[in-house]
C-alpha cells in the first residue's frame, strides 16, 4: 500500500492501443492454449463421446458412475488411489522426520551447510525419468551395485529383485521418490530456520530450556508455516505423480499393478484403452483427481492455519 | 574430518557459537551428526556418480564387476547412444523445443508484465488475476483438451505443439516473477527516459528490460528445468522417432538396448548433462530461487 502511494506520481499511463500491443501476445497465447482447453476440460466429463471427439450426447454423471461400477476401473482406481496416498504418506513422514533432522543439523553447521544443501538438492533437479531408469539399473538383481553391496555386507537374504516383486516395488518407488524430492524440504526448512532470530533461542536458554524443549516450543512453532506449505506441495506432487512410476512400471504399473498410480491409469484410459468413450471416462477421472487435489489442498491450508493459531 | 576443522575455523561466523560453548559434551555427538550428514550426502551423490562412471565402462565390465570403477575408460557407449541410437537427434529436438519455449514465453511475458506493473488501465487487476490463475491449474486436467486442440490444428507429432504448450504454460510464472520486479523499479527512470525523447517502446526495451535482467535469468532457469525434464507431454504429442525428445527417446532406448547396460548409462548421462551444466553455472540462482520468500 505504502509503495503504491509513493510511486503513484510515477505510475505511467499509456494509450489503449499501446497497452493492447504489450499485453495481447501473452494473453492470446495464454487464453488459446491454456485457458480455453482448461475450461472445456471440465465439460468433457459430462458427455458421451465416440472414437475421439465425436459428441454423442450429454449423459450427466454417467462417466463418473462407470468409474465406480465397471471393470476395470472399479478394481484399478482404488488400488491406484491407495498407492498415491501411500506415496504421499511415506514422503510426508520421512521429510518431516529425517528431512527436518537434516535441516536442523545443517543449520548448526555454519557456512559449510551450502555444500550439503547443493549435494542434497542435486537429485531434485534430475529428471524423474532418468532417476527411475537409473534406480532400475542400480537395483538390478543381475548386475546392480545395491544388491552387490548387500551381498558384501553378508545380507544376501535382502538382495531380492526389488522392482520385480509386487511386495517391494511400491516401497522402493516411495523411497526413490523421497530420495529425489527431500532436498527441497531440507532447503526450505533451512531457509526458515535461518529466518528465526537467534535472540529467541537465547532467551529460551536463559529461561533454562534445554535443547529438545527449545526445539519443541521455539523452533517447531516457527517452522509450522513452511512445513505446511511443503506438505501441500508434497500432496499435489504425490497425487499427480506420473513419470517415476512410469519409468519403474510402464503404462501397466508392473509388477502386477504394484506401481500403478492415478496419472498412469489416466494415461492408460486416455491413450491406450482404445475404448470408444475414452474421452468421457478419462475426463471424469481427471476431474475427480482435480477436485480431490483442490479439496485436499484447501483442507490442508485450514489445518495449518488452525495449527498456527494454536501454537502462536 | 576436514569438515570439523572447517566448522571450528569458521565458528566466529556465529551459527556454531552454542556448539563451541559446550565443546566437551558435544564433541562425540557432533562427530556422529557430521558422519550422518556425510553419509546422506553420499546417498545423494553416489547413484549419480555411478551413472557417470558406468557410462565409461564396457558392458562386460559392468556385468562382471558391480563396483563402478572405470579401470579402462571407453567412449564407445557414447558413440553407440549418440550416433546409433539417434540421441543426437533427440538432443537436438529437446534443445530446440526447450530453448524456443523459454524464449517465447519470456518474450511475450516481458511486455505484459511491464504493462501490468507500470501502467494504469481498466481491468488491470482482473487480467493479472487471470494470468495468476494459470499457476493453479493442474496439468492432468488440461492434457486431453490440449491433445484435441493440437489434433485440430494438425500439430500432433510436431515439435510446434510442445513449443506452443510450454510457452503458454510458462506465462503465468514468468508474468508473476517479472511483475514483482518491474514494480520495484523507481518511476524516475522512465520519466527521465521520456524527457530524453523516448517513447513507450524504446523506454521499455532500452531502459526497463535491461534493469530486470536478474529476474529474466530466474525465469529462464526455472522454466528451462521443468520443460527439459517433462516427459508426459512429448509422450502424448509425438509419434515418429525423428521428433522424439530425450525423454521419449530414452524410453524407446531402454526397450531396445535393455541388454546393453553400459550404453543405457551413457543415455542417462546425455539426458542429464545439460541440466548438470546449468546447475553448476547457476547454483546460487537455483538455491535462492527455490527458497525465495522464506526468510533470509
Amino acid at each position: 500500500m505504502a509503495q503504491t502511494t509513493k510511486n503513484a506520481s510515477s505510475v505511467q499511463r499509456a494509450p489503449a492501443i499501446v497497452v493492447a500491443l504489450f499485453i495481447l501476445p501473452a494473453f492470446a497465447l495464454f487464453a488459446a492454449v491454456l485457458l480455453y482447453p482448461m475450461a472445456s476440460a471440465l465439460g468433457y466429463s459430462l458427455f458421451e463421446w465416440r472414437g475421439g471427439t465425436n459428441l454423442v450426447r450429454f449423459n450427466w454423471f454417467d462417466n463418473f458412475v462407470v468409474l465406480f461400477t465397471e471393470h476395470p476401473f472399479v478394481e484399478q482406481m482404488p488400488r491406484a488411489f491407495l498407492h498415491n496416498i501411500a506415496i504421499f504418506a511415506g514422503t510426508l513422514v520421512l521429510q518431516n522426520s529425517a528431512g527436518l533432522f537434516l535441516a536442523v543439523q545443517l543449520h548448526r553447521l555454519g557456512p559449510v551447510r551450502r555444500l550439503f544443501q547443493v549435494l542434497y538438492t542435486t537429485p531434485y533437479l534430475v529428471s524423474p525419468l532418468v532417476v527411475g531408469y537409473l534406480w532400475t539399473l542400480l537395483l538390478s538383481p543381475t548386475f546392480g551395485p545395491v544388491n552387490a553391496a548387500l551381498d558384501a555386507l553378508g545380507l544376501d537374504s535382502l538382495a531380492v529383485s526389488w522392482l520385480g516383486e509386487p511386495a517391494t516395488a511400491l516401497p522402493v518407488l516411495i523411497l526413490v521418490s523421497v530420495w529425489q524430492w527431500i532436498g527441497f524440504p531440507v532447503l526450505l526448512y533451512g531457509a526458515a530456520l535461518g529466518a528465526i532470530p537467534p535472540e529467541l533461542n537465547d532467551a529460551a536458554s536463559v529461561d533454562g530450556a534445554g535443547g529438545w524443549r527449545r526445539f519443541r516450543h521455539v523452533t517447531l512453532p516457527l517452522l509450522t508455516p513452511v512445513i505446511g506449505t511443503v506438505s501441500i506441495l508434497t500432496f499435489i506432487g504425490a497425487m499427480e505423480m506420473f513419470t517415476l512410476p512410469y519409468a519403474f512400471g510402464g503404462a501397466t504399473g508392473s509388477p502386477a499393478g504394484a506401481t500403478d498410480v492415478l496419472s498412469v491409469l489416466f494415461f492408460r484410459v486416455s491413450f491406450q484403452s482404445g475404448a470408444s468413450n475414452a474421452l468421457g471416462v478419462s475426463s471424469a477421472l481427471a476431474t475427480l483427481l482435480f477436485l480431490f487435489i483442490l479439496g485436499g489442498a484447501l483442507l490442508g491450508r485450514r489445518v495449518i492455519r488452525a495449527q498456527e493459531e494454536k501454537l502462536s | 574430518m576436514t569438515l570439523t576443522l572447517d566448522t571450528v575455523e569458521r565458528a566466529p561466523g556465529g551459527a556454531t557459537a552454542p556448539a563451541r560453548r559446550r565443546r566437551g559434551r558435544w564433541n562425540a555427538q557432533a562427530v556422529v551428526i557430521t558422519t550422518v550428514l556425510w553419509l546422506y550426502a553420499a546417498v545423494c551423490v553416489l547413484p549419480l556418480l555411478t551413472m557417470i562412471l558406468n557410462s565409461f565402462r564396457t558392458h562386460l565390465q559392468i556385468a562382471t564387476d558391480p563396483w563402478p570403477i572405470p579401470t579402462d575408460p571407453t567412449l564407445e557407449n557414447y558413440v553407440s547412444a549418440w550416433a546409433d541410437a539417434s540421441f543426437s537427434r533427440y538432443a537436438l529436438n529437446s534443445i530446440l523445443i526447450t530453448v524456443s519455449s523459454v524464449a517465447i514465453s519470456t518474450a511475450v511475458s516481458l511486455p505484459a508484465a511491464y504493462a501490468l506493473a507500470r501502467w494504469r488501465f481498466r481491468g488491470r487487476d482482473a487480467l493479472e488475476g487471470l494470468f495468476m490463475s494459470g499457476l493453479l491449474i493442474p496439468f492432468m486436467l488440461a492434457i486431453l483438451p490440449m491433445f484435441y486442440l493440437m489434433d485440430w490444428l494438425r500439430l500432433i507429432d510436431s515439435p510446434l505443439s510442445l513449443i506452443l504448450i510450454y510457452s503458454a504454460n510458462g506465462i503465468p510464472f514468468s508474468v508473476f516473477v517479472l511483475v514483482s520486479f518491474f514494480r520495484q523499479l523507481p518511476g524516475e527512470l522512465e520519466e527521465a527516459a521520456f524527457l530524453d525523447g523516448g517513447n513507450h517502446f524504446t523506454v521499455f526495451l532500452r531502459v526497463m528490460v535491461p534493469l530486470v535482467r536478474p529476474a529474466v535469468a530466474t525465469v529462464v532457469v526455472f522454466r528451462f528445468v521443468p520443460i527439459w525434464n517433462d516427459f508426459l507431454m512429448p509422450l502424448v504429442m509425438l509419434r515418429s522417432r525423428d521428433n522424439y525428445t530425450l525423454g521419449v527417446g530414452l524410453t524407446t532406448f531402454f526397450g531396445e538396448y535393455q541388454n546393453d547396460w553400459a550404453s543405457l548409462f551413457a543415455g542417462l548421462v546425455i539426458t542429464t548433462l545439460p541440466l548438470l551444466v546449468l546447475f553448476i553455472l547457476a547454483t546460487r540462482q537455483i538455491i535462492q530461487g527455490l527458497t525465495a520468500g522464506i526468510g533470509k
